[in-house]
């Protein structure tokens, strides 16, 4: 009896996932990432109202330290990329975007943006520091 | 027989308040309409953050006076937790399995959101209403 060459689910550990598929679980873990991220946030505004002192360690550490720059830099990058992905849920919700060649295409404008917001935000924090 | 409506509930289930719960595709819809109050709410807070970039406390504590900051700023940071406390929720219930550590899981996970997400809040309305 021959074999039945049945399809198989994608094994996650030996399948090439699409770039779409990719981008979805990224989708995932830079919401969870934000999300932990809310805590540098929050500690920029206890830090603030709770005074001065407490603000100059806030800004050592995070702004004026090399860890916390990087720290600031992932958060601006899943930040953007959540942003523009999240933009392109919004656009699937409508019920379009959901051809293979589309959500290639989408996957590339959502990529592009990301990175070039990125990018223009640290040009513009940078030119901002210059100026303190 | 005018009952042929409730025929394929278990009656159990019925005793027990099991079946809808009347929520049907709130959470799917809320994750949409804090996402997209996000959008505006987003670019204008982070505009707000980019004006302070460098600054030091005084003028973080001035900024903070500005209805208009603090107005953006109590609703970004309330609907940015918010949409936070969804997602992380739909996390949680795909990846943490038993009921015991889900329902664990989710209760310490949305308590810190409430600590963390107030004390962001409440550090606006104290810098709003402080000297």
């Amino acid at each position: 009896m021959a074999q039945v060459e049945r399809p198989l689910s994608p094994h996650l550990q030996i399948y090439r996932l699409p770039l779409t598929a990719i981008m979805s679980i990224t989708h995932r873990i830079t919401g969870v990432g934000l999300g932990i991220g809310t805590l540098v946030l929050t500690w920029w505004l206890l830090a603030a109202a709770m005074g001065p002192e407490a603000y100059a360690t806030f800004v050592k550490w995070v702004p004026g330290f090399w860890l916390g720059k990087l720290v600031l830099f992932g958060f601006s990058l899943a930040f953007f990329v959540h942003f523009c992905n999240g933009i392109r849920h919004l656009y699937w919700d409508t019920g379009r975007g959901f051809l293979p060649t589309e959500s290639a295409q989408s996957d590339k404008v959502v990529l592009v943006c990301a990175a070039i917001l990125t990018v223009l935000t640290w040009v513009v924090a940078f030119a901002l520091m210059g100026r303190a | 027989m005018g009952k042929s409506n409730s025929a394929l509930r278990n009656p159990l289930g019925r005793v027990r308040g099991l079946g809808s719960a009347k929520e049907g595709t709130s959470h799917w819809w809320l994750q949409r309409v804090t996402s997209i109050a996000l959008i505006p709410l987003a670019i204008l807070f982070l505009a707000a953050i980019f004006s302070l970039v460098g600054a030091d406390w005084a003028q973080v504590r001035t900024a903070f006076h500005n209805p208009f900051v603090a107005i953006v700023g109590l609703l970004t940071v309330g609907t940015l937790f918010w949409h936070f406390k969804l997602g992380i929720q739909v996390v949680i219930e795909d990846y943490v399995h038993g009921e015991a550590a889900k329902i664990a899981t989710l209760f310490a996970v949305n308590a810190a959101i409430y600590v963390v997400g107030l004390a962001a809040m409440l550090s606006i309305v104290k810098m709003f209403l402080g000297d």
